[in-house]
């Protein structure tokens, strides 16, 4: 490898460097843009169910579904280890917390991001690439308002909501393993369940959790989507990067809230 | 002679994308109550101009003043007060992909205005009459083809009432019969509104048809303006290449590059 080449290696790891950090200052002038819209999401109601229902209704199918085959495994992997030790009561408590705490919110994002971020991204990357926000800023109206705020509004009520279904469902394929096939007793299984819940600690710090997510997920959808480089190409890649940059932040993310909250 | 009122006044524009200068030190002057034409070879900045002159992007030095007010210096509700004044038809049309023909029309009537739907409908109605799209008006934006995307949006451009309108080609991808129905309508709505009208676009045979004044532009400059007739009978090259089509001329076909000869010679040929 010769003189020349290493530094072009360099010079194109400097400029990879420098243009992540262009990209956050951007990404930080979106947020400040956007901040002062966010309210106007509650002016035009119906913008914001609309949605409401495109993130939070339409994810249904698939929160729901994921969240009673992750119950299930959880519980079968659970009863599993704890019935060597003649515990397997405990496997509903064991169920509970790991979803309340960490699995629901965590998983949850992650669904969402995969399920709802992406769309974000595309639609406004193509609304782009189409010219309606131009089209918008044209007919005096603003997109901030018009557009992102009512989709950031919809992550924030839908994901938290999304979580506690997911949980619950969970848990209802926790029990239909354990007691339904496994043979656990139900009274055990609800009862050291709701012994060992804690409402604060346990489901409202989860429930804080998947708040966080929400604000991750939609400010990196709808800046990647603001983003784009209004082509094919560009928009494919603003969704890929939606989906890995939220999947990893939410890893991140829930890191630190966990050792702020449990430890 | 006395002079016409200015709508639009562009005083020493410059604007320049990365390391390429799009306009250098450009003024312009586009009078009220006419229909303006802005025309030159394909990547001149022509669409830039109009976004400069609607706020949308900032000049690197110069000003732009609409009706006497300058538009990059203005707080974002003036700016958005001043664009309810303007109606902008985009190239594609750029209608909004979820709702349907009616309510893309009515879409500026219901945000702008508190009319009930009862005045909404006929004042839609009677845009999309005036395009020839009233029987379109259930169709999605995914239904109609390119043309009909670009009648719609101009009706949508006019249903507030503008007192000013850019077309950015306007002309492309339309039949004859609707490019004819096309440039009457621009004409027309330009005198019984008592619009002030800027066309950008390539058709030079359409264009000069209904132009009063035009404007010709290449590298960043201003190369030719006047009446339709006088840009007929110029003598400049450019603007005979430009209104004839000729391929050779001073302006350049080939996007700015290394000589021919040399990238062959060097066998890389990019």
């Amino acid at each position: 490898m010769n003189r020349q080449s290493i530094m072009n290696w360099v010079a194109g790891i400097g400029s990879r460097v420098l243009s992540m950090f262009a990209s956050l200052g951007r990404m930080a002038l979106f947020v400040l843009s956007l901040v002062p819209a966010i309210p106007y999401s509650f002016y035009r109601v119906e913008l914001l169910v609309k949605q409401v229902y495109v993130a939070g209704v339409l994810s249904l199918p698939i929160i729901l579904t994921a969240g009673l085959f992750v119950g299930m495994v959880l519980t079968l992997q659970g009863y599993n280890v704890l019935v060597d030790y003649n515990s397997e009561e405990a496997v509903g408590t064991m169920t509970a917390l790991s979803l309340l705490r960490e699995l629901g919110p965590v998983v949850t994002a992650l669904l969402f991001a995969g399920r709802a971020g992406s769309a974000l991204t595309a639609e406004i990357g193509l609304m782009r690439s189409t010219e309606q926000i131009s089209a918008l800023e044209m007919m005096a109206v603003d997109p901030l308002k018009f557009i992102f705020a009512p989709r950031f509004t919809a992550a924030f009520i839908t994901l938290p909501m999304l979580t506690l279904l997911f949980i619950a469902m969970a848990i209802l394929g926790g029990y239909l393993v354990a007691v339904g096939w496994l043979g656990v007793d139900e009274g055990s299984f609800w009862s050291q369940m709701q012994a060992s819940v804690d409402w604060r600690e346990d489901v409202i710090n989860g429930v804080i959790k998947s708040i966080a997510f929400a604000a991750l997920i939609a400010i990196i959808a709808l800046y990647q989507g603001f983003d784009a480089i209004p082509t094919s190409e560009g928009v494919s890649n603003a969704t890929t990067r939606t989906v890995v940059h939220s999947s990893l932040g939410v890893l991140g993310l829930d890191f630190i809230l966990t050792t702020m909250m449990f430890s | 002679m006395t002079q016409p009122e200015l709508l639009i006044d562009i005083q020493g524009l410059s604007f320049s994308r990365g390391s390429r200068l799009i306009f250098d030190d450009l003024s312009l002057s586009i009078p009220k109550g006419k229909v303006t034409a802005i025309m030159g070879p394909s990547g001149t900045g022509k669409t830039t101009l109009l976004k400069l002159i609607a706020g949308q992007l900032k000049p690197d030095s110069g000003q732009i003043l609409v009706e006497g007010l300058n538009v990059h210096k203005l707080k974002r509700s003036k700016l958005y007060e001043l664009r309810q004044k303007m109606g902008m038809l985009f190239q594609s049309g750029a209608l909004l992909t979820d709702l349907n023909v009616f309510d893309n029309v009515a879409f500026p009537l219901r945000e702008h205005t508190k009319l009930p739907e009862s005045v909404i409908e006929p004042l839609v109605l009677m845009k999309l009459q005036a395009v020839g799209l009233m029987g379109a008006r259930d169709l999605k934006p995914s239904e109609l083809s390119g043309g009909m995307s670009r009648r719609v949006a101009l009706a949508r451009g006019i249903v507030l009432d503008p007192e000013m309108i850019f077309y950015d080609e306007p002309f492309v991808g339309q039949d004859p019969i609707t490019m004819g129905v096309l440039v009457t309508l621009i004409r027309k709505l330009n005198d019984s509104l008592g619009l002030t009208s800027v066309v950008v676009s390539h058709d030079v045979d359409e264009v000069l048809s209904i132009a009063d004044f035009v404007c010709v532009l290449s590298e960043g400059k201003i190369i030719a303006q006047g009446a339709p007739k006088e840009l007929l009978e110029s003598n400049s090259d450019y603007v005979n290449q430009f209104v004839k089509g000729l391929p050779d001329g001073p302006v350049p076909f080939h996007y700015s590059n290394e000589s021919y000869q040399h990238a062959l010679q060097k066998g890389k040929g990019k």
